[in-house]
This record gives C-alpha cells, sequence and structure tokens, in this order.
C-alpha cells in the first residue's frame, strides 16, 4: 500500500565513470559549503543582543499598582491555589486607617513570595488572579542567581516602581493574536504600549 | 662554519620553529571559526577579539587538568606516544623553503632551517615515522578501542605513503633533483608544477589527507565506531600534544604543496617586482624586501591549503574503512603508476619537440 508520494524506489545501479571519480561531486559539496561561508550568519548575540520575544512571554513576576500608585493585590491567594510548583506564599493583613493610598482593598499582601527555583513560569497565576495584581513581565528574565538568599523574592523586588510603570502592547493572549493578525495585514506598524486595562 | 654562520642558521631554525608552533596554534582556532562559518555560526567570539586568545584558553585548560595514566597502562610508552608525535611532527619543518635568500654584511642567508639535498626524502622519512607516536600511544593504551584505532592509522598511513611517493616520483623526474630548495627555484615565476602534474596533485593531496589522519580519512580516530580512536585514553596536555601535531602536520603538509606544486615563494611577475625593488632601494634591501614578499606569498599559499583541509573536512563524510583501503590501493597506486608513465613519456619525447619549436 502506498502511503504517500514522498517514498524513492531504492536502486542499486552501477555508478557511471563520472560518480566513481567523485571528484565532481566533491566540488559540488565544496561550492555549497563556501557560499554558506560566506553567507550571513543568523545568530543572535544573545548577551548584546536582546530578541524581542512578544507582547506575552512569560518573564519574571511583578505585582502591578493601579494608576494610583495603590498596590493591587488583596492577597486572596487564588494565586497559590493556581501555582502547580507551590512557589508562591503570602501572609494577608489587614489596612489600617491612612493606608488607602497604599493599598486598593481593605486587606492586602503584607507579605509575598515568590520561590523563583520552583516557578516553571507557566503565567497560571496571573491567569488566576481576579485584581489583576500579578503579571509576568514580557521584557525581564529572572537573572541568574547564585546565592541561596537571591533565589525567593519578596514584595522589595516584586513591586510595580511607579516611576517605571510596567506596559504592555498586548495584555491577553487574544489581544496579542489580533496585533499579530493586524501587523500580517500590515494596518499596524508601531503600537503604543498601554498601562493595566 | 664560523660563528656569524652558526648563530644565523640557529636562528632561522629558531624562527621556523615558533613559526610552526604559532600557525598550529592558531590553526585550532581558524578550525572553530571555519566550521563555525560553513555552519552559518559565528565560531569562538568570547576571549579576546573575534575570539582570538581561545587558542590561550584552551591551553591553559589543557595545562590546568589532571594528568591522567590508566593503571594498566605502559607508562613509560603512554608518555613516549604524543612526545613522539609532537618531535615528528616538528622535525619536518626544518627543510622547507620559506623564502630565497637574505642578504647582508655580504653574508647570504637561505630561509630555510637546512638546506638538505636530499629534502623530500627527509620529510618523508621524518612522516613515515609519524606513525608511531600514534601506533605506541593506541597500544600503550592498553585499550581495544585505542589499538583498533592505532591499527586502523598505521596501515592506513603506510598504505597512503605508497601512492604519495609514487606521486612524488613525476615531480622528481621533471626536477632531476631531491633538494626542495631546488625544486621551488625549477618553478620560478609562474611555471609552477601543477600545470605540468594536475594529476600528480590530486593523487598527492588526497594522500596528504589520508597522512595527517584528517576528515575525510580520519578513521583513527573515529568517534562514532572507536569511542576517540588511539586517544581514548589521553586527558590533559598529553591529549593536546595529540591534536596539536595533527595541527602541524597539516601545516607542513600545506607547505609542502606549496613547495612542490604551487611554486613555494615564487609567484608571476616575480622578476619585475624584483629589478624595481633592486633599483629603488639597492641590491641589499631591495633584495631583502623582494625576499619577504616572496615569504608572504608563500604563507599564503600555505595557509589558503590550511585552509582547504578545512574546507574539505566539514565538506565531506567519512569513508568506510574498506572504501578507504580500496582507493587507496586500487584507484590511487594504479593512477600515480599511470602518473609516472605519462610524465616519463613526456619528458623524454614531448619536452625536445617543445624546446626545438620554442627556440
Amino acid at each position: 500500500m502506498q502511503l504517500t508520494n514522498r517514498s524513492k524506489q531504492v536502486s542499486n545501479k552501477e555508478m557511471t565513470l563520472m560518480e566513481r571519480a567523485y571528484l565532481p561531486a566533491i566540488a559540488q559539496g565544496l561550492a555549497i559549503t563556501i557560499k554558506h561561508f560566506f553567507a550571513k550568519k543568523v545568530t543572535i548575540e544573545y548577551p548584546e543582543v536582546k530578541r524581542y520575544l512578544g507582547p506575552v512571554f512569560r518573564g519574571r513576576h511583578i505585582l502591578k499598582r493601579d494608576e494610583q500608585g495603590r498596590e493591587r493585590c488583596t492577597a486572596c491567594g487564588l494565586c497559590a491555589v493556581a501555582c502547580p510548583a507551590e512557589a508562591i506564599s503570602m501572609v494577608a493583613a489587614e489596612r489600617e486607617k491612612g493606608e488607602e493610598t497604599l493599598y486598593r482593598e481593605e486587606k492586602y499582601a503584607a507579605v509575598y513570595e515568590v520561590n523563583m527555583l520552583r516557578c516553571i513560569f507557566c503565567g497560571l497565576c496571573e491567569e488566576a488572579c481576579p485584581k489583576q495584581a500579578v503579571y509576568l513581565r514580557h521584557d525581564e528574565f529572572v537573572p541568574v542567581f547564585s546565592e541561596r538568599d537571591q533565589v525567593i523574592w519578596g514584595k522589595d523586588l516584586l513591586v510595580e516602581d511607579m516611576n517605571d510603570r510596567y506596559t504592555r502592547e498586548a495584555w491577553t493572549k487574544e489581544e496579542a493574536r489580533a496585533l499579530d493578525t493586524k501587523r500580517a495585514n500590515g494596518e499596524v506598524t508601531n503600537v503604543v504600549p498601554r498601562p493595566v486595562p | 662554519m664560523d660563528l656569524t654562520e652558526f648563530l644565523i642558521k640557529t636562528a632561522t631554525i629558531f624562527v621556523v620553529f615558533v613559526l610552526t608552533l604559532v600557525i598550529a596554534m592558531y590553526s585550532t582556532w581558524a578550525e572553530r571559526k571555519v566550521a563555525g562559518f560553513i555552519q552559518d555560526r559565528m565560531g569562538p567570539n568570547r576571549a579576546g577579539w573575534g575570539g582570538l586568545l581561545q587558542p590561550l584558553a584552551d591551553a591553559g585548560k589543557m595545562f590546568f587538568k589532571e594528568d591522567f595514566i590508566p593503571a594498566l597502562a605502559n607508562k613509560w610508552l603512554f608518555i613516549a606516544g604524543p612526545s613522539l608525535a609532537m618531535l615528528t611532527a616538528l622535525l619536518a619543518s626544518a627543510v622547507i623553503p620559506f623564502g630565497s635568500t637574505f642578504r647582508f654584511d655580504g653574508h647570504e642567508v637561505v630561509l630555510q632551517g637546512v638546506e638538505s639535498n636530499i629534502g623530500i626524502l627527509y620529510v618523508f622519512g621524518v612522516v613515515a615515522l609519524g606513525v608511531y607516536g600514534i601506533m605506541v600511544g593506541g597500544w600503550a593504551s592498553n585499550n581495544k578501542f585505542s589499538l583498533l584505532g592505532a591499527i586502523r592509522a598505521a596501515s592506513q598511513n603506510i598504505s597512503y605513503e605508497v601512492a604519495m611517493g609514487l606521486s612524488l616520483i613525476a615531480i622528481l623526474m621533471m626536477s632531476s633533483s631531491l633538494s626542495l630548495g631546488e625544486i621551488v627555484a625549477q618553478q620560478h615565476g609562474g611555471n609552477w608544477n601543477i600545470f605540468y602534474q594536475p594529476l600528480g596533485f590530486i593523487i598527492f593531496i588526497t594522500c596528504s589527507f589520508a597522512e595527517c589522519n584528517r576528515v575525510p580519512f580520519d578513521l583513527p580516530e573515529c568517534e562514532t565506531e572507536l569511542v576517540g580512536g588511539y586517544h581514548t585514553e589521553y586527558g590533559s596536555m598529553k591529549l593536546g600534544f595529540y591534536l596539536f601535531a595533527e595541527y602541524i602536520n597539516m601545516f607542513v603538509s600545506s607547505a609542502i604543496i606549496s613547495v612542490l606544486y604551487f611554486g613555494g615563494y615564487n609567484y608571476p611577475g616575480m622578476d619585475w617586482v624584483y629589478t624595481q625593488l633592486t633599483g629603488s632601494f639597492g641590491p641589499e634591501l631591495g633584495h631583502n624586501i623582494a625576499t619577504l614578499i616572496g615569504t608572504a606569498v608563500f604563507f599564503g599559499k600555505a595557509l589558503f591549503f590550511i585552509f582547504f583541509y578545512m574546507w574539505v573536512r566539514w565538506t565531506i563524510p567519512r569513508f568506510r574503512y574498506d572504501q578507504l583501503m580500496n582507493l587507496g590501493w586500487k584507484k590511487l597506486i594504479p593512477l600515480a603508476i599511470f602518473n609516472i608513465i605519462i610524465t616519463g613519456a613526456a619528458v623524454l619525447f614531448l619536452k625536445p619537440v617543445i624546446t626545438a619549436w620554442l627556440n
């Protein structure tokens, strides 16, 4: 039974004198390799040149603030529940009077820790979050660490800096896909990144 | 021999020695760079500009690794193996003429380690000894794979030496001299042997690939069949010496190829350049500058053949062992003999006719 048309009949015919001389075939091969020798190299030299990985790449975590600079996280624990690697842990605390400018809701995370050795960057925390507080940055990796105390990231590293807000071109996969189609059609050339919806 | 001459000879040999080592060292860098470029990669580019310090880094690594000798290995021979390989590889470069002569204070110094009237025989003798390094190392390792690799190397080298020697005889018939300096001098200007001996050249270069154990004839060390071949048990600088010896052999054979077939330091229009230089700089300085240009041309040719070795390495897959033997004994040797007959006939009958016609 023939499944595809790609199969090739095996031939045991004697090689011609030209084929047995090897040299023409070798010259052909040499021509191919020298063409590659002068061809443009495809290598992107990583630490110097960084490639754009797309708007929904999952890099290091960030705890977003809202437009008034208040932390969005309410320490509901849904991210920790969703996390398949059990990398997230937190301690909840009640907002005191006078802290309304710091925390958006009455309850907040006094401690929020992500174990970067456990994290598998699946993005389930991002999807689980009802307050749009935790995101995986598309533009930064977790840097290489060499010490144990660099492994667990606390709020000092995770919470967003208001002077250097984290923005993206697309916040959901659907938006990213729509953006890609628009780009492919040539409708969009430059998208201004926007803050959290 | 007076003292000045002795000192000059010592200096020449020292320079030749250092040059061989440096070229071999940077061949390792070039090999990886060429491999990378042919495979659309960058090659080593982290150590120094363009990876130029890579050989030093490699050597440093090699020196600091544990110098391990297997318990059941023959200790003396295990050490003698790489030493022999290195020694024989370095010996051969002594008779290669790198340029014509240097003139100063009435002295005329030949740019050649040893001016020997049997230069090419010396090279052959030393290259034939090179197989001992591999054989001794492979046997002393007390390892079946090493031994098999060494046996393969020995039989391969012996088989291809026959064809190599026969292809060379055609050259010797034309030049009627065994001295490398003399063979080069006869190819003055653009009168290179390649134009008279294209078949001989192809046989010679194929055999030199086999003699250097390079791809497509790198059967002594083919990883897929023999783990690492004769140097399976070697590590540290002893392994480094084996690999280094291969690169030195590569340089020496490239130099020999350019001497025998591509006119060594001769290039078309060299007489015109020579008269111009001596006319404007005087007979001494002008002569020296002309010699330097010739030497540069020689190194250009030799380096091109080193590149060619690498180019072929990343193009052609390895031969099977029986194919290798068939090629050596059933194709190259008859072809070489045929070449000798043709050359003999041409020297006897064609040459007088052509000379008479030209005059």
